[in-house]
């Protein structure tokens, strides 16, 4: 089958500052095909679709559509050529119902929303969404969400889709419904391009896979000709091993025992409903859960950070002795000789200060240290320093602020500061979220060395594939109660999936 | 399709790190961009701008007495901002500095009025010397007022998370008030003069090369500040706070407790300025006893990026316009207000050159070249 060119690409660059997102990229997208944009992050996918759909205007290069160049200044203009996308954040009205969200923004027509819901229902089940298109926005899941984005697109006629990382935030089933409605789209004629970091999910839904690395362009090849390890290769400029070890800790002993933990918000919702496991030294204990499920305020109530109505949190010290953590602040469990790391979620807003540099960071743990006034940076200063390589951290100098890191560079520095206290409990939240392939192997193999060192390690994760491979039990959560927690080393995806969902009940 | 139309004219893209001296120089060039605009409200009155600078500088600067009451108005600009840079580094917005200086003034005052004859001197000093004794009193009782003055706003903050911009505002009209009840009444000097009596002299600071040795004071500040910003566990806090609460709290910082101390070290440092006032150049109390010294500092703090050193020099720029602007009004007529309007646009420049330190303009190219400003 030969297809239509939708879209061409040529010789696109795109600067911000010195950095170069973008460096002279050509690029082809067809109609009736599935196109995965892979790329390592930062290696500037998000920008190149931007330039598509109008939200920045290339430095240099050239945009044509059925051989005609066009100039797409505003995403108004890039539904006019029929180009939409889904973003990586939704910007949706949350008390307004998916319908009201569709037409928002929308002058030509009158604001008729009975019309306007028959034709989301007749989208919906033209590509077989499921959607009530007069439910509020506030009572939907993250998956709803992403589908009234899609319909808002769809509504304004476009046939050409790009969806920027759309399974990120999704369950493997949901990722499912999704993939059979893009493959819908796709027989219906649609140019879509999909941009994704996992490679299964690449290999199972694109029909062909375009590869940047570093902001150029390195080729598209056909998906069937090719395989995961060839897309790593290509994505990452040279050859990379692909699998995680998991050795066997010698004698695991109790190390965190968590008991009948529940916790409220502050509008006195329980995000966490009588949660109790025990994390055990040598073994990395899996979090698996849907966003939201709890995860951040259980790591949060372990820390000190996160105040609990019930339960208690002991730690064990040598010997069996127990220290009772619930209910003490942070420095008191510091105080206490109780050595837990924690790598938060909110790695800027949390775990790091963004204005300073390395050295102010490693600061952060001992700058209570000494006795006089004023704080002691040479141990930091050397500590940052050791970092910076070991860790090969991309930074101009110590004292250069994190915040202007890129991602992986940031998280090297939190990571390796919190390993560097030598914890006994390594907390550890998305670790690797919205790192690129290396630097996620390298997160992952300190975290496996850090387990054969006797840390009770805890790892919060979203990726599935991942949460099998490296961790040795698996905890998941659903709306804030433990659904099960199962041995890694034989549970499945889908059983995991399941579990994940398991208390939710339908609501429409 | 004409394509020169369709690609804008001119916009906006963000711009490499600059190096430190590049910015510093933006900066300090934005300063003359600011006189220069300040010039074209100078020709709306009449008058010619050069002129009217020079009038400004050989009237603030060309005398030592000239001198000497250029500096006598930047020593509370220089204090006040001094005090003002810790609570913005924790953006803590303390717009109390106003009634911290009130609090700290009235309460030496308390102290001059009432145990001048009370307090010993030391016992080595010749008769008719200052009160040293007396004067430590007031300067350590000034700070207490002023630094409890601004622990309560910031005692609320940390309790019930209350908005501290409105508090301390607020907090400002309550120490103007009291001010002015005594002054009318439990303190008025002459009955129905509405004023409180002239400080003794003994309780008068003296003066070091003609203006009061608040100078010296206020420059061991700006060093002492400094190194609290950039060296002590205390700074490292405050700076911490002001990035991210939650970072604090995770390196296991006491929030509340460090918002309470550094609001009482700012107010302290505010109701020092306070005594500096009412016992260097003043010698009395009145309710404008502040005369917005602690909202100009605001500007002064802000202006130098609350860089201690920077602060010397934006609040002499400052206190020569002040000063140079009533030269001007008594010799060319024009209003001293152009003193405000020209800080105004000070403010505004220095605003903008902080944009253009992060981004630039990019015009249309022609014939395939980029020029940028
Ligand atoms: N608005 C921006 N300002 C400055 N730099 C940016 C901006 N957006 C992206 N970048 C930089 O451009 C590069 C490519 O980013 P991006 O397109 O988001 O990558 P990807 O989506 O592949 O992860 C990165 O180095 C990023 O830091
Ligand atoms: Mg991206």
């Amino acid at each position: 089958m030969e297809n239509k060119c939708a879209i061409e690409m040529k010789g696109i660059t795109k600067r911000f500052g010195k950095v170069v997102a973008n460096d002279s990229i050509d690029l082809s997208i067809y109609s009736g095909e599935i196109l995965a944009l892979l790329g390592e992050n930062g290696s500037g996918k998000t920008t190149l679709m931007n330039m598509l759909s109008g939200i920045y205007q290339p430095d240099e290069g050239k945009i044509f559509k059925d051989g005609q160049e066009i100039y797409i200044r505003s995403p108004r203009e890039a539904y006019q050529y029929g180009i939409g996308m889904i973003h990586q954040h939704y910007k949706l009205v949350e008390v307004f119902t998916a319908a009201q969200n569709v037409i928002l923004g929308l002058d030509d027509e009158k604001l008729d929303l009975a019309k306007t819901e028959g034709k989301v229902k007749e989208i919906a089940s033209r590509y077989g969404f499921d959607i009530d298109p007069s439910m509020k926005v506030y009572d939907m899941s993250v998956s709803q969400k992403q589908t009234v984005e899609i319909i808002k697109v769809l509504y304004r006629g476009a046939s050409i889709l790009v969806l920027d990382e759309p399974t990120a935030v999704l369950t493997p089933q949901e990722t499912q419904k999704l993939f059979r409605i893009l493959k819908n789209m796709r027989e219906d004629g649609k140019a879509i391009i999909i941009i994704t970091h996992k490679l299964n999910e690449v290999m199972e839904v694109s029909d062909k896979v375009a590869v940047l690395r570093k902001g150029r362009y390195v080729g598209t090849v056909e998906t069937r000709n090719t395989n995961p390890q060839a897309l790593t290769d290509m994505m990452v400029g040279h050859a990379v091993m692909l699998n995680i070890d998991r050795p066997k800790y010698e004698k695991p002993e109790e190390k965190l025992i968590v008991e009948h933990l529940t916790v409220l918000d502050q509008e006195g919702v329980k995000r966490l409903d009588d949660v109790s496991f025990t994390a055990k030294t040598g073994e990395i204990l899996g979090i698996a859960g849907i966003s939201g499920s709890g995860q951040k305020e259980l790591l949060e109530a372990i820390t000190g950070l996160y105040p609990i109505k019930n339960g208690s949190i002991r730690f064990v010290r040598e010997k069996g002795k127990e220290v009772e953590l619930m209910g003490l602040p942070p420095k008191r469990i510091r105080q206490e000789g109780v050595g837990m790391a924690f790598v938060p979620e909110d790695r800027l807003g949390m775990g790091l200060v963004g204005s300073m540099g390395m050295t102010g960071n490693m600061l952060l743990r001992s700058w209570r240290k000494g006795k006089g006034l004023l704080v002691e940076k040479k141990e930091p200063e050397e500590l940052a320093k050791k970092i910076w390589e070991e860790l090969e951290v991309v930074t101009p100098g110590t004292n250069y602020p994190v915040r202007r890191l890129s991602g992986g560079n940031v998280q090297k520095v939190l990571v390796g500061r919190e390993i560097a206290s030598q914890p006994e409990v390594l907390l550890t939240a998305y670790a690797v979220r919205g790192l690129d392939i290396n630097t996620s192997y390298t997160i992952y193999n300190l975290l496996t060395e850090e387990k054969m060192k006797g840390v009770a390690v805890v790892y919060v994760g979203e990726d599935l594939d991942v949460l099998l491979e490296l961790s040795d039990r698996i905890l998941v959560l659903c709306g804030g109660q433990v659904a099960g927690i199962v041995d890694a080393r034989s549970a499945t995806k889908e059983e995991i999936g399941l579990m994940m969902t398991q208390f939710v009940t339908k609501e429409e | 399709m004409s394509q020169e139309k369709r690609i804008p004219f001119v916009r906006l893209a963000k711009r490499a790190e600059m190096d430190r001296k590049k910015v510093w120089l933006i900066r300090i060039s934005s300063i003359f961009v600011a006189f220069i605009l300040g010039s074209i409200p100078m020709m709306l009155t009449g008058s010619n701008p050069i002129e009217a600078y020079s009038v400004i500088i050989s009237g603030s600067l060309s005398r030592p007495v000239y001198i000497r009451q250029t500096v006598k108005i930047a020593i509370p600009l220089l204090g006040c901002a001094l005090a003002i840079a810790p609570c913005f580094k924790m953006r803590f917005w303390n717009i109390g500095a106003e009634g911290q200086i009130t609090m700290g003034a009235m309460v030496s005052t308390y102290f001059a009025l009432f145990f001048v004859k009370k307090v010993p001197n030391l016992p080595f000093l010749p008769d008719g010397s200052p009160n040293v004794t007396l004067l430590l009193i007031m300067l350590v009782s000034g700070a207490v007022a002023g630094g409890i003055w601004g622990l309560i706003p910031a005692f609320f903050k940390a309790k019930w998370n209350t908005n501290e911009t409105l508090f301390t505002l607020m907090m400002n009209y309550i120490a103007i008030g009291i001010v002015a009840w005594l002054q009318g009444g439990p303190w008025e000097g002459r009955k129905g003069s509405q004023l409180i009596p002239m400080f003794d002299k003994s309780a008068r600071l003296p003066d070091v090369f003609g203006v009061n040795c608040g100078w010296i004071i206020v420059l061991v500040l700006v060093v002492l500040m400094y190194i609290y910003m950039s060296r002590t566990k205390q700074g490292y806090e405050i700076a911490v706070i002001g990035d991210s609460v939650n970072t604090a709290r995770y390196a296991g910082m006491n929030v509340g407790y460090i918002i309470m101390r550094t609001m009482f070290i700012s107010g302290a440092i505010s109701g020092l300025v306070g005594f500096l006032i009412v016992s260097g150049s003043n010698y009395t109390l009145y309710s404008g006893v502040a005369n917005n010294v602690g909202f100009t500092a605001i500007t002064v703090a802000w202006l130098s990026q609350l860089n201690s050193f920077a602060m010397i020099i934006i609040s002499m720029i400052l206190a020569v316009l002040d000063k140079g602007a009533n030269t001007l009004q008594t010799r060319m007529g024009v209003p001293a207000s152009i003193a405000d309007i020209i800080t105004g646009i000070l403010l505004f420049a220095m605003l903008s050159s902080e944009f253009f330190i992060n981004y630039k303009l990019v015009f249309r190219r022609s014939d395939k070249k980029e020029v940028s400003a």
